[in-house]
């Protein structure tokens, strides 16, 4: 009874049009940041900043980066983490080639750059579609690496290859502690998660649907599909860039192109896959599944005494099942299971 | 009916001719329409209906012929032209956008009249939100007017398939177009869809003078509600004019309506 839409009547197609049209989704959600910003700085230790809450907000944000493209959009992508290396080190680069270059600018700048070249390698989608356009993104994924491993002016002539980000510094204050970090990337995956939806709740957003569903409908309708296409690998690429700058200065505190593996670009499409695809909330469900995983498990695999060296094996195979689980049964993952709980729960305890 | 003034000719396809690898799909056509009217193409399966639809708004290039809309002569239309000129249309077989709300979908239709940036949608300011808002009022009495109401947030996947066609004139009509390519919008129904779907045709030519080409296969249907029929069979018009007239054309009769 506490959930409930009834006598909620929306009188006016700006109340139904809000990003959550119920008024408990709606406090919920606002309850939730607050809490996120209020409380969890107070609650959390520096492990459980920097081991979970900070790779889960920047994996949410690549995430949901590749939710747009594929998910929205409906382009399959395998190069998620090259757009975050191009991110990453085109932030290093302003940071370091432009004095007085603001922080933030440079994270934006290396998510205009992962944007650019998130265009380039989008034009095969024009033609291509399906295995061959995964083939072509994987193709993005080892030139982009390579060319930041061959390419030593990339990473300022650095015998290693690894460079250690420069320090994050806004208006005079230093982000040092996890517990900064932490508040800094939340407060940046919030605004791009509510820009994300807007995108998706308009006429850009709508556009990428309709390319997504039936392309042939989409232009009889008079939307453009090259544009269509290419804005949505511009804005993928842009919260990949921005996710991947974020990575490097606010995660792991260093620049190095091997971070940026293919294996990192699969583990964000499991996360879109687990989460939900078409669904900004199923980024942030799958991304939070996918860091938690591991640790549950060790957990579990501690608690019950088994040798340590079955976690990894364990995990493999949960991964495994849960992937074939959610393409064949939920391709619309945790994101539709949540909304079915809901669905239940708005009528209940009347079931009719 | 008879009060419904029939204006000058807007769409003239002359001399269209197309063909798929060695397939004549249309040979030589020569087809107009006239303002408001409502004309109606028949003809068997594989007669080249479909690709005539396809050709008038640019899915299709004919190797041969031209199209002259509101006075414009092209050697092909291309769909944005099209729709754009005010062309609006649907499909023999359902394209609607499966993962979208009937809502959304019909929101689609309206996407030509949205001038708001991409910047503008993204923070959801000024124009963009007020638009978004103007266009759900279109959209709304566009669901009013074809009965939708029921169904308006429900994903399309979900539909039976006598709402899905509903949906889809519903998105054609979002456009608000000044003529409407339907193409087989009552196959498969049952009768009392069929009724449903031959008022709401005839409503929207009644209501917004909105000119229609219809394809269907039901010959009492099309009898009743056509000005003007043009017969293919295939790839060649056989008969063109009034309903009476092509009743008793004999090279009708022999090629299409006899053997039924
Ligand atoms: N895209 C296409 N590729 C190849 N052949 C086609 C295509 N579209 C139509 N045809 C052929 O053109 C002919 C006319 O088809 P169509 O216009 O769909 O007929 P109708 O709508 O009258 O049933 C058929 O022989 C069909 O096989
Ligand atoms: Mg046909």
């Amino acid at each position: 009874m506490i959930y409930r839409e009834s006598g909620q009547y929306k009188t006016s197609y700006i109340n139904d049009s809000q990003i959550f049209p119920i008024k408990q989704d709606r406090y919920a959600v606002l309850a939730f940041i607050a809490f996120a910003f209020l409380a969890v700085p107070f609650i959390a230790t520096p492990y459980f900043f920097s081991a979970i809450l900070i790779p889960f907000l920047i994996f949410s944000l690549a995430a949901l980066g590749l939710n747009i493209l594929t998910g929205y959009a409906g382009q399959i992508s395998l190069g998620t983490a090259a757009f975050m290396a191009v991110g990453a080190f085109a932030a290093y680069n302003f940071m370091l080639r432009v004095p007085g270059m603001p922080i933030l600018l440079a994270f934006i700048l290396g998510g205009v750059c992962a944007s650019m070249v998130g265009i380039l390698f989008g034009l095969p989608s024009l033609r291509i579609r399906g295995f061959y356009l995964a083939a072509s993104t994987l193709a993005t994924q080892f030139f982009v690496v390579w060319c930041l491993t061959k390419v030593p002016w990339f990473t300022n002539y650095s015998s290693s290859g690894v460079i250690t980000a420069q320090e994050v510094k806004i208006l005079g204050f230093h982000f040092n502690t996890p517990e900064e970090k932490y508040l800094l990337v939340l407060a940046i995956v919030c605004v791009m998660a509510l820009l994300a939806k807007n995108m998706v709740r308009s006429t850009v957003g709508r556009s990428w649907m309709a390319v997504r569903d039936m392309d042939v409908a989409a232009e009889v309708i008079g939307f453009r599909i090259m544009r269509t296409k290419l804005t949505a690998f511009a804005v993928s690429s842009f919260y990949c860039g921005v996710a991947g700058a974020l990575f490097a200065y606010c995660y792991v505190g260093t620049v190095e192109p091997e971070a940026y593996n293919l294996d990192l670009s699969f583990r964000i499409l499991f996360m879109v896959i687990i989460g939900g695809l078409g669904s900004i909330l199923g980024s942030f469900l799958g991304a939070g599944f996918i860091v938690l995983l591991p640790i549950v498990l060790s957990y579990i695999v501690h608690v019950t005494g088994l040798p340590n060296s079955v976690t990894s094996n364990v995990e493999l195979m949960v991964f495994g099942a849960l992937i074939i689980f959610f393409l064949i049964v939920e391709p619309h993952g945790l994101a539709r299971l949540w909304q079915v709980a809901k669905e239940k729960l708005r009528l209940w305890p009347f079931p009719h | 009916m008879s009060d419904r003034k029939i204006g000058d000719v807007i769409l003239k396809a002359e001399n269209i001719s197309l063909s798929f690898g060695g397939v004549k799909a249309l040979t030589d056509i020569s087809l107009d329409v006239r303002e408001h009217e409502i004309r109606a193409i028949i003809g068997p399966n594989g007669a080249g209906k479909s690709s005539m639809l396809n050709v008038i708004n640019g899915v299709y290039t004919p190797q041969e012929g031209t199209i002259t809309y509101r006075g414009e002569q092209r050697k092909d239309m291309n769909t944005y032209a099209a729709a754009a000129s005010g062309i609006a249309r649907t499909f023999q077989n359902i394209a609607l956008f499966s993962g979208m709300s009937v809502l959304d979908n019909i929101m689609t239709g309206r996407n030509l009249k949205i001038k708001s940036s991409f910047v503008e949608q993204a923070l959801w300011i000024g124009r963009a939100r007020r638009e978004e808002m103007e266009n759900r009022k279109v959209v709304e009495e566009i669901i009013d007017f074809l009965q939708l109401q029921h169904v308006r947030k429900t994903p399309v996947a979900r539909l039976p398939y006598g709402i899905k066609k509903r949906v889809e004139l519903a998105r054609a009509l979002a456009a608000e177009p000044n003529m409407l390519l339907l193409d087989e919008p009552m196959a498969g129904m049952n009768v009392e869809e069929k009724q449903d779907m031959c008022r709401f045709v005839l409503d929207t030519n009644d209501q917004f003078g909105t000119t229609i080409v219809l394809i269907e296969h039901d010959m009492g249907v099309v009898m009743d509600i056509s000005d003007r029929v043009a017969v293919l069979d295939y790839g060649k018009k056989i008969g063109d004019g009034t309903p009476d007239e092509v009743r008793n054309n004999p090279e009708v009769i022999k090629a299409y309506l006899g053997a039924h």
